[in-house]
């Protein structure tokens, strides 16, 4: 289910003023335009006052453009990029419980090795290993896992950064570097 | 200025130069800042938790029409920002003064008129706790504004009104709520006012289009054989109609009008069609239906101006030109998207743009109206009856089209939009995009003290009147001079109409009794009289219009007559469902007049 699997997901990078309500009004602009998403992730960034957001949403190539527009409209809105087709780095981030005792433990440690997820808390009967990378592998591990007994699991959603220089969406941020279009 | 003003109140130093910091409370503050926009006059209601606000009015310049529920407050701003291109103010406190603010914020965003609406909030140490007349109203009007503010500190009053009004008036306009909690009002601060520009990082409400995109479009433009133009609400708001007049005197090109673009084209110029969709002319939806270039400016495509999208203007190439970007390609897809301000737009365009040779074109448009005219009902005699679209006519003629018309919502509003011939901008007032019924009266009222010195009828059903009917006693407190037509047939005339045409003409919940109009103006001490049949329409509006006072004539109009031409909603734009002929006796009822 990651972006490069399916042409319909969509993955976007938002930089938001860090001010209350505004999340509230980038999840009302999805719900009122009736808009998909798939995931949404918002956190701080370097900067003071500056969050960033990366949501995955469902949408054809008009829609993501009226999403894009839409969202540029909010005023807490700073920047916008639609980076489905820019070379990325995407990564979920997974905590997954099992129920496994020591006679098991050794055989789901190499399982883990093999996708690089790591123990983080270990208990008599019980082992919490965590995962980051793209929806496709926590989905491939979580298979794997399943017949040892997974009792709870959590996961971000996708953050996504693009490979190479600064990102246009980072740049828009900062206006005096982004002169307008002019006719 | 008739509002009673306490004199034993002295005024304070209203409005100083204010470099020096001063200790002002948050509500003094606001008065301050409001004065500082050019704010001259405000509707409101108070209550509790805009109280301190209220006290603190008294020491400013400002007019406070006292409506009689927010609703009409939110209208009248509306009306006052549509007649006058400046941002209308409208106050109420907390809880359900704000709710009842809704319908009215939510009309002006879906038409993009600049309002702020200032609300009181009960004190920031309360929110969240349900308290009496609490009401979270910057999350129950986020999806209709364009934006909001919840202010819970006096420091923040200035930078949030300041911005309310720069994001309401700046490109595409729209309305903005400013929430203040009671203890914002009340406490002091340092308030130095700060002129300099209002910076938003993430507003950016203007665009230009590329050079070569504009190259394009004249290209597009000197190629087209059957082009024609359409006139948007955004010519008005962008005040382009003279740039609009020079590119068809330049070009020869007709031009459409939207019910929102009405008179941002002169509705008697020759190359004027007229009104496009549902209730458009048929010989528009027509000549739309045949062009092969449609220049759209400041209009975003509506479904009662499209009809199926699915055979909408196929043969057209598109060049669509809007300010808002979220608009392009939404509905309809377009060849070339000039993202900007329509006047900005246009004066780019202009000089590169010649005459077109669309003689041919243009007989064509007029043979096609001339086929509708056997139909048009200004042909037909009246026999005594009282036809709506004769009053309109009439109306349009005494007053040589020079009234500022409010319209409400209904079969009145598109008649109006067909039979009054609208010469210059901001002459018309219409609530398009909600549709809300009760918009006309206080819209005007707000008009009228934008326009003291035009003359303004509203034009009424009788249902919807009766919606928003207690302002008269707002017009009559206030000495606010109105002319009102209400156009009464009894029904619900629209849903009466789609009962008629769509649902085997069952009249469910559309007949409708109305007060006695003429009573009703007198018991507010208004002028009132009751017309019947054509002939006593001349002297009925003369005496209107003669009245210093607000004026209500009754119109007691056929009962069953419906609006015609029709394009059903979703059908095709050409396929119109026509104004049956005059002999094919299309039943006209009795109307069950008791006179």
């Amino acid at each position: 289910m990651s972006p490069s699997q399916s042409p319909t997901l969509r993955t976007f990078i938002a930089y938001v003023e860090d001010q209350p309500g505004v999340l509230n009004r980038i999840a009302s602009l999805f719900r009122r335009r009736g808009y998909n998403i798939v995931s949404l992730n918002v956190g701080r960034t370097h900067e003071a006052g500056i969050s960033r957001m990366t949501f995955v949403v469902d949408a054809d190539d008009d829609t993501a453009r009226r999403i894009e527009a839409n969202l540029y409209k909010l005023v807490n809105v700073l920047s916008i990029e639609d980076i489905t087709r820019v070379p990325s780095v995407t990564r979920d981030l997974a905590l997954i419980k099992l129920s496994v005792g020591p006679e098991k433990r050794a055989e789901v440690l190499q399982l883990c090795e093999i996708f690089r997820a790591r123990p983080v808390d270990v208990g008599p009967d019980t082992l919490i290993v965590e995962m980051s990378g793209d929806q496709g592998k926590i989905d491939a591990l979580v298979t794997v896992l399943q017949p040892f007994g997974i009792t709870e699991m959590v996961q971000t959603g996708t953050v996504a950064m693009t490979r190479g220089p600064i990102g246009a969406a980072a740049q828009a941020t900062h206006p005096s570097i982004h002169p307008r279009r002019v006719a | 200025m008739t509002t009673p003003r306490n004199e034993a109140i002295q005024r304070s130093e209203p409005v100083s130069a204010a470099d020096e910091p001063r200790s002002l409370t948050g509500s003094q503050i606001l008065w301050e800042t409001l004065v500082r926009e050019g704010v001259e006059v405000v509707f409101g209601y108070p209550g509790g938790a805009i109280m301190p606000a209220y006290d603190a009015m008294i020491q400013y310049p400002i007019r406070h029409i006292l409506v009689r529920h927010e609703q009409g407050a939110a209208h009248m701003a509306d009306g006052y920002a549509r007649a006058s291109g400046r941002v209308g103010v409208a106050v109420a406190t907390s809880g359900p003064g704000a709710t009842n603010l809704v319908t009215g914020i939510a009309n002006a965003m879906m038409d993009s008129i600049p309002i702020v609406c200032i609300t009181g909030q009960v004190p920031s140490s309360l929110i969240g706790s349900d308290a009496f007349q609490e009401t979270d109203i910057t999350g129950v009007t986020l999806p209709i504004t364009k934006h909001n503010f919840l202010v819970t500190k006096p420091e923040q009053v200035v930078a949030a009104v300041r911005q309310a009004f720069y994001i309401a008036a700046s490109g595409r306009p729209g309305p903005v709520v400013v929430d203040i909690t009671k203890d914002a009002q009340q406490k002091s601060t340092d308030f130095v006012y700060d002129s300099s520009p209002v910076r938003l990082p993430g507003y950016r409400p203007d665009h230009m289009p590329l050079r070569e995109d504009v190259e394009q479009a004249v290209e597009m433009i000197h190629a087209a054989r059957r082009p024609i133009l359409f006139c948007g609400h955004g010519v008005i708001e962008a005040n382009a109609t003279s740039l609009l007049l020079e590119l068809v005197r330049k070009t020869n090109i007709p031009v459409a009008a939207t019910l929102l673009g009405l008179g941002g084209f002169p509705a008697t110029h020759p190359r004027n069609l007229g009104m496009m969709g549902m209730h458009g002319e048929a010989w528009v939806n027509k000549a739309i239906q045949e062009a092969d270039l449609i220049v759209a400016i400041g209009m975003r495509f509506d479904d009662r101006v499209t009809g199926n999208l699915k055979t909408y203007a196929l043969k057209a190439k598109k060049i669509h030109i809007e300010l808002d970007p979220a608009e392009v390609n939404k509905t309809v897809k377009v060849d070339l998207p000039l993202l900007g301000d329509a006047r900005e737009i246009l004066r780019l365009l202009l000089p590169h743009l010649r005459k077109l040779e669309i003689d041919e074109w243009i007989q064509h448009i007029e043979s096609l109206k001339g086929e509708s005219a056997v139909l048009e009902i200004q042909h037909l005699p009246d026999h005594g009856r009282l036809f709506a679209a004769h009053v309109i006519h009439d109306l349009w003629r005494l007053t040589e089209g020079k009234a500022l018309v409010v319209t409400d919502v209904g079969q009145h509003q598109m008649w109006e939009a067909q039979y009054y011939k609208h010469d210059h901008p901001r002459k018309l007032i219409t609530s398009g995009g909600l549709g809300t019924m009760g918009f006309a009266l206080p819209a005007a009222m707000g008009a009228r003290l934008a326009c003291p010195n035009e003359e303004i009828w509203v034009v009424a059903g009788d249902g919807g009147f009766q919606m928003t009917a207690a302002e008269l006693a707002t017009c009559a407190q206030e000495n606010i001079k109105l002319n009102i037509a209400i156009i009464n047939n009894g029904y619900l005339g629209m849903v009466r109409q789609w009962q008629q045409f769509f649902y085997g003409g069952r009249y469910v919940a559309t007949p409708i009794r109305s007060p006695d109009f003429v009573k009703l103006a007198d018991a507010h001490g208004l002028f009132g009289v009751r017309v019947t049949t054509r002939a006593q329409l001349a002297d009925a509006v003369r005496q209107a219009r003669e009245n210093p006072q607000t004026a209500i004539i009754d119109f007691r109009v056929e009962q069953e007559d419906s609006v015609y031409p029709m394009v059903p909603a979703g059908a095709d734009l050409h396929d119109m469902i026509r104004r049956p002929a005059p002999v094919a006796a299309h039943p006209i009822y009795e109307t069950g007049r008791d006179e």
